[in-house]
């Protein structure tokens, strides 16, 4: 296991300014709640302080994608730029450019100027490959955060459901799990996305267009249920068989509060733990569907939407491949280091690998 | 014993079932999905769209076309693809099964060999430089989405380094039949074999050390130290046997599902014409007969690998017998 941080030793005992909570004296201990302590925990290690900085700035960064199209490309990344000229060293330079390899037939886009026009060059195109690296980094992470609150979600209640109700409920539960589990996730992925994207649905007064974002969510929300559900259902479980769950029962509480005041509070631990985990497979899962072109769709971009359009320039222009590759490598790398912090914070007797 | 293996069983073609059930109503029940306008194209007339579906039967009810496939595909065997009017359904993937089972177990011998060795170094030299730079790179790894490392490794293998003396050997995309010409056959795995253990190797190693180190706990070690065995030998014998069942689960798992075609996207990049890229396909096109095909395909091996894993547990555990 890593440096385990437990909340321990981040108590205020040596805090060099008195806080409130110090002020008012012996609550200063009872005043620390659990949260508070996760916080302290997650504070006192550096690598999630540095994880959770860095994942911020990327998430600033692609925020603050628009002005960077309009200031500093000054192209719109969403709309071809075929005819494009840009003036590199007083010369100008038509983005795409006559191949000069082979029989030099065709066009190939420019390369990456390492100037504030094109930094990372064009896409097949001619856009901004920076700055819809920005507008993609976006989708990519709504769509992974949403479909990990969705997925957390759904598990919880799934879980909770199961595990709590018991009885046929629980069996019907079980075996759904079992069989979505035993279906390749990127299969039934592909199979949902192929059945729903592309069109446009209307829920009463909702409409969703085909190319929304929406549909990605739902179905990366999804697929994951079960991995999630199992682990929740297995501690609920065991916390029905625990001892303050069966004091709660003979002092005669009702059972929506048991769940409410009991259970709830304790799986949440379960699900925040998950959170990094899951929303680093989502992110990868997104590039994997938008790879396959059943994910984002055109003309919204996404770091896997950006991959699909590097494939073709693979060997011309690979900078439109490695650039989304890596910006996916880094934010899962830096969420996951954040999760497992997290999981030693929350959970210092786990350790579980993965 | 026998009780649990015939339990077992049963469970097992329930969720096959199940799982049929759940593709095909993903594929003809869901509102939003009309199979009969998939396959008359964009655009065609209502009339077209009309006339397909009388002649693929799409107009009888659900529970009927649900039967007649299955009896197609089980029983008389002669299912016909959707898109490809005369294709067999069962001797496409017969075809396609070879290429995914060489890229899979080439890999997995891989993974499982990397793994288990990266595990043991990173937890017998514990928080030292071996370890942190192990786990370190074993996070990366894991962080990486394995297409784009198959492209990287295409650019660098097929491209930029093809002309230097360290790649001139590695052949064009695609796969070589192994009958063929088996060093063909090889060296057209090699990159597509790393790539796809690449992950798991960092996964596997991971779990491993954590399972090793958390083992390193028990009173069972503490007694062979005691007793005088050498270190080497209580790390091997007894910490890594005794921490490499999860790995076992995990294996068997992973090895059914990438058999079952979900090693897709290494098949995608690599251009191997396996049964992932198969199914990849045949849903591309709404191919309803290969799609279930496939994906019964797919899950039988899942399923299998559970099961497989379950009786294997209760070999290791004789107290999970209880349960």
């Amino acid at each position: 296991m890593g440096p385990v941080t437990g909340g321990m030793s981040a108590l205020p005992t040596d805090d060099k300014a008195p806080s409130p909570a110090a002020i008012a004296g012996e609550g200063a201990w009872v005043s620390r709640g659990p949260w508070r302590r996760v916080l302290d925990g997650l504070l006192a290690s550096p690598t999630a302080v540095i994880s959770g900085l860095l994942l911020l700035l990327i998430v600033v960064a692609t925020l603050l994608a628009p002005a960077y199209a309009a200031r500093v490309a000054g192209s719109d990344p969403f709309r071809s730029g075929l005819s494009a000229r840009i003036e590199i060293d007083g010369e100008r330079v038509p983005v795409m450019q006559q191949s000069t390899e082979g029989l030099g037939l065709g066009v190939t886009p420019i390369g990456p100027t390492w100037r504030a026009q094109y930094f990372l060059g064009a896409d097949t195109q001619g856009r901004d490959v920076a700055a819809r690296m920005l507008y993609g980094g976006r989708n990519s992470l709504l769509i992974a955060g949403a479909s990990t609150l969705l997925c957390l979600a759904l598990a919880a209640v799934v879980g909770i459901v199961a595990g709590y109700v018991g009885g046929r409920v629980d069996s019907v539960l079980s075996n759904l799990i079992d069989m979505i589990w035993a279906f390749p996730v990127y299969l039934l992925a592909i199979s949902l996305s192929i059945v729903m994207i592309g069109k446009s649905y209307r829920f009463g007064p909702f409409e969703i267009a085909s190319d929304s974002l929406i549909v990605p969510i739902l179905i990366i929300g999804i697929v994951y249920v079960p991995y999630v559900a199992r682990p929740v259902r297995g501690r609920v479980l065991a916390l029905n068989q625990s001892e303050f769950i069966m004091a709660a029962r003979g002092l005669g509480v009702r059972r929506g509060r048991i769940l409410m005041r009991h259970i709830l509070p304790n799986v949440a631990t379960t699900l925040i733990v998950f959170a990094p985990m899951l929303m680093a497979l989502n992110i990868v899962t997104e590039s994997s569907l938008s790879f396959l072109s059943v994910g984002v769709q055109p003309p919204n971009a996404s770091w896997g939407t950006i991959l699909q359009d590097g494939q073709g320039l693979l060997y011309s222009r690979p900078m439109v491949s490695m650039a989304p590759g890596l910006a996916i490598m880094v934010t899962v790398l830096l969420l996951n280091l954040f999760g497992d912090v997290l999981r030693d914070v929350l959970d210092p007797k786990s350790a579980r690998g993965r | 014993m026998l009780a649990i293996v015939l339990g077992r069983l049963m469970r097992m073609v329930v969720v096959m079932f199940g799982i049929s059930v759940i593709t095909f109503a993903i594929f003809f029940a869901t509102p939003a999905s009309d199979p009969a306008a998939r396959i008359a194209g964009r655009n065609a007339a209502p009339e077209t769209v009309e006339a397909v579906r009388k002649d693929f039967g799409l107009d009888r009810p659900l529970p009927v076309q649900y039967v007649l496939m299955m009896k197609r595909l089980f029983v008389t065997r002669d299912l016909t693809s959707f898109a490809n009017r005369g294709q067999k359904i069962i001797p496409a993937i017969v075809n396609a099964a070879p290429a995914t089972l060489s890229l899979v177990t080439g890999a997995a011998i891989l993974w499982m060999l990397g793994g288990t060795l990266a595990g043991i170094v990173a937890a017998a030299t514990r928080d030292r430089w071996p370890d942190k730079l192990l786990m370190g790179l074993s996070m990366a790894a894991v962080a990486m989405p394995v297409f784009w490392v198959g492209e990287m490794v295409n650019l660098v293998t097929q491209s930029r380094f093809h002309d230097t003396w360290a790649f001139s050997w590695v052949p064009p995309l695609g796969y070589a039949p192994l009958g063929a010409d088996p060093v063909l056959w090889f060296r057209s795995l090699v990159f597509p074999w790393i790539t796809l253990a690449f992950l798991n190797i960092g996964l596997y190693g991971r779990v491993l050390r954590t399972g090793i180190i958390e083992t390193y706990q028990e009173d069972f070690i503490r007694t062979a130290r005691a007793k005088g065995l050498p270190a080497r030998k209580v790390m091997l014998k007894h910490a890594t046997r005794s921490a490499i069942i999860p790995i076992v689960i995990m294996f068997g798992m992973d090895f059914g599902v990438l058999v079952g075609g979900a090693a897709v996207l290494t098949e995608v990049v690599f251009g191997i014409n396996g049964v992932g890229r198969l199914t990849y396909q045949a849903l591309k096109v709404l191919d309803l007969p290969m799609i279930m095909a496939t994906v019964l395909y797919a899950s039988f091996f899942v399923v299998i690998a559970n099961a497989v894993v379950d009786m294997l547990c209760l070999l290791i555990d004789p107290r999970m017998r209880q349960a």
